[in-house]
């Protein structure tokens, strides 16, 4: 199949479409509205729906009446948008409905600004609405990954019924680089024999529902939840591991700031010294093995975000206290050079190769 | 022996929880009556968002979603793109339809989706335990307006119907009450006629229904039903605002 160029944020619309996803339910926000404006371009081509939501809140709720009638569908919004679709988000994951949501990252607290930011890492791999549950959260780091992850993320969603986000930011969304269409779908995936399609069709009468006002129901719903959250650990973590074993020094970041760290560690190679590096592809489940394989007399690991620190909190517990944790972050829009990078590398190991 | 008279297939055996003399279940039984005559039955798919009726998944013997507060017309919008062809939806009452979810009523009118809308109004939050809702009456004394609901710091109960009329994309919008055996037939009729509208396509519809809630406005069943025609019906008039001409 040949190349094509496009822009991330159109990317993420072909890349879905391209996964049988015909339903999207969206609200205009940058960094990310060329989505939308993708999507209201593409999906009445495919007899499919778009509607332009009152409200990311309104969108979200959409996504769950159209998850829960059986439809792939799709929402994606940035920073402040996905602060709203929180209250959605729990209810599908209660639900077990299964969705994407793409998460086009900018600086905040609050209105922010409209530039990049990987500021919303808690809110993604946390939960950032209101109870016990967790998302499926990739991390493209250009747009082929985007592409792929997008794809991917319909399977994921499919085959354990839970949302799943792409967390992009708004670099990768507006870049435009060359992509292909060449993800294999699952073939594994269950029949959704749960959805509401009309009692008449289906075999029972189906209901959505997050609801469980007995104490002990609620208990044992949140463990099953978490029996799917362990199965995803357990088959689910994606990770790109570049010359862990002797590095002086680990560099670990993920999407944008990932590019911009091998840049750094080419420049230091050059220069004689030994980094190592993980990025992680999915942020939940985080790859914790990775680390793992660091060797004890390893300097230092650097942790690299467009965040005050965030992913830290995860290398940290990956690391267990083992190895000497260091941070280097830029916020509120900035992005690093490699050379601060490069810098904070040799500050750490005080000019030893 | 002949049988003169059978439950709706539209509900389910399971008991309700609601109180005593509450209109709820006369409301959950037309739903569902109108549902089995029209045939709806097994494509029919309805939302039941937080409040009283959030249960209502276990009593209407349909597909169901229940939904978070207020996003009952944001969920059925969703469903219904998915499944146009299928029979769809919300049952709400005041406190999620005139407060917490204005933006979503408004806008699904106004996009005029088609699915309908029952609004159940008892001018009261039920659920949460009688706190004061923004159809609650002027005087009126609940959990949150302990002296009396005020004009001027919570301003006048909201008329939704009549707000929703004015919106081009609904196409039925009617005020009907359950606190007669006349005005249960005349509720009956304006359902079937809001489903009626669904069905061919034409838009948005809503029947508004006034309810009691005798336990949290504090009275027997039979004063609840006299607070409702002496009080609430002057302020809420009953009646058609809007239908296409081809269902009159």
């Amino acid at each position: 199949m040949t190349k094509v160029l496009m822009k991330g944020n159109e990317a993420v619309g072909a890349a879905a479409i391209a996964a049988g996803c015909h339903y999207f339910f969206g609200y205009p926000i940058t960094p990310q509205s060329e989505v939308p404006e993708y999507m209201s371009r593409e999906l009445p081509k495919v007899g499919g729906a778009y509607v332009q939501a009152e409200s990311e809140v309104a969108a979200i709720n959409m996504v769950y009446g159209a998850a829960g009638s059986g439809a792939r569908v799709m929402t994606s919004s940035s920073s402040p948008g996905i602060a709203l679709k929180q209250e959605g988000i729990s209810y599908c994951a209660g639900a077990e409905l299964p969705c994407v949501i793409v998460d086009m990252m900018r600086g905040g607290p609050g209105l922010g600004t409209i530039q990049p930011a990987q500021s919303d890492y808690f809110l993604a791999t946390r939960g950032g609405g209101n109870g016990d549950y967790r998302l499926i959260v990739l991390a493209p780091a250009d747009v082929q990954e985007l592409v792929d992850l997008v794809m991917e993320g319909f399977d994921l969603a499919d085959l354990y019924r839970t949302p799943v986000m792409i967390l992009g930011d708004g670099m990768i969304g507006q870049m435009m680089e060359p992509v292909e269409f060449r993800y294999q779908a699952r073939t594994d995936l269950p029949e959704k024999d749960w959805a509401t399609r009309g009692k008449g069709k289906g075999k029972q009468r189906n209901v959505i529902n997050s609801l469980y006002l007995q104490a002990e129901e609620l208990e044992k719903h949140n463990h099953h939840l978490q029996a799917k959250y362990a199965k995803i650990r357990e088959n689910e973590k994606k990770v790109e591991e570049y010359n862990i074993e002797g590095a002086d020094i680990v560099i670990t970041a993920y999407g944008t700031t990932s590019r911009i760290a091998k840049t750094a560690i080419a420049k230091l190679e050059k220069e004689g010294y030994k980094v190592g590096m993980i990025r992680p592809i999915s942020l939940y489940p985080f790859p914790n093995e990775a680390y793992e394989k660091i060797g004890d007399d390893c300097k230092g690991v650097l942790t690299v975000e467009m965040s005050t620190g965030q992913m830290i909190d995860d290398v940290k517990l990956s690391l267990q206290g083992r190895i000497p944790t260091y941070f280097h972050g830029r916020s509120g829009g900035m992005v690093p050079e490699p050379e601060e990078i490069v810098e904070k590398v040799k500050e750490i190991l005080g000019g030893d190769k | 022996m002949a049988i003169v008279f059978e439950k709706t297939k539209g509900l389910t055996d399971k008991p309700t929880h609601y109180c005593p003399g509450c209109t709820h279940g006369i409301i959950h039984r037309l739903v569902a009556e109108v549902m089995e005559e029209m045939d709806l039955l097994d494509e029919a798919i309805g939302v039941a968002p937080v409040g009283c009726s959030v249960l209502a998944y276990d009593y209407f013997n349909v597909d169901m979603h229940e939904a978070a507060h207020g996003r009952a017309p944001a969920v059925a919008t969703g469903i219904k793109r998915v499944h146009p062809k299928n029979f769809v939806f919300t049952y709400q009452g005041d406190g999620d339809l005139a407060s917490i979810g204005t933006a979503e009523i408004v806008h699904a009118a106004h996009r005029g989706e088609r699915f309908t809308t029952i609004f159940v109004n008892n001018a009261i939050y039920g659920m949460t335990g009688g706190q004061m809702a923004p159809t609650t009456l002027i005087g009126q004394k609940t959990t949150t307006s302990p002296y009396g609901r005020e004009e001027a710091t919570t301003g006048k109960p909201i008329k939704m119907s009549e707000m929703l009329a004015t919106i081009d994309g609904a196409k039925f919008v009617e005020r009907v009450a359950v606190n007669t055996p006349a005005n249960i037939r005349k509720a009956k009729k304006a359902i079937r006629e809001a489903f009626k509208v669904q069905l061919e396509g034409k838009g948005f519809g809503i029947v508004e229904i006034l309810s009691t809630c005798p336990t949290n406005w504090g009275l027997t069943p039979v004063e609840a039903m006299k607070w409702l025609e002496k009080d609430m019906i002057p302020y809420y008039p009953l009646g058609n605002f809007k239908k296409p001409e081809e269902v009159e």
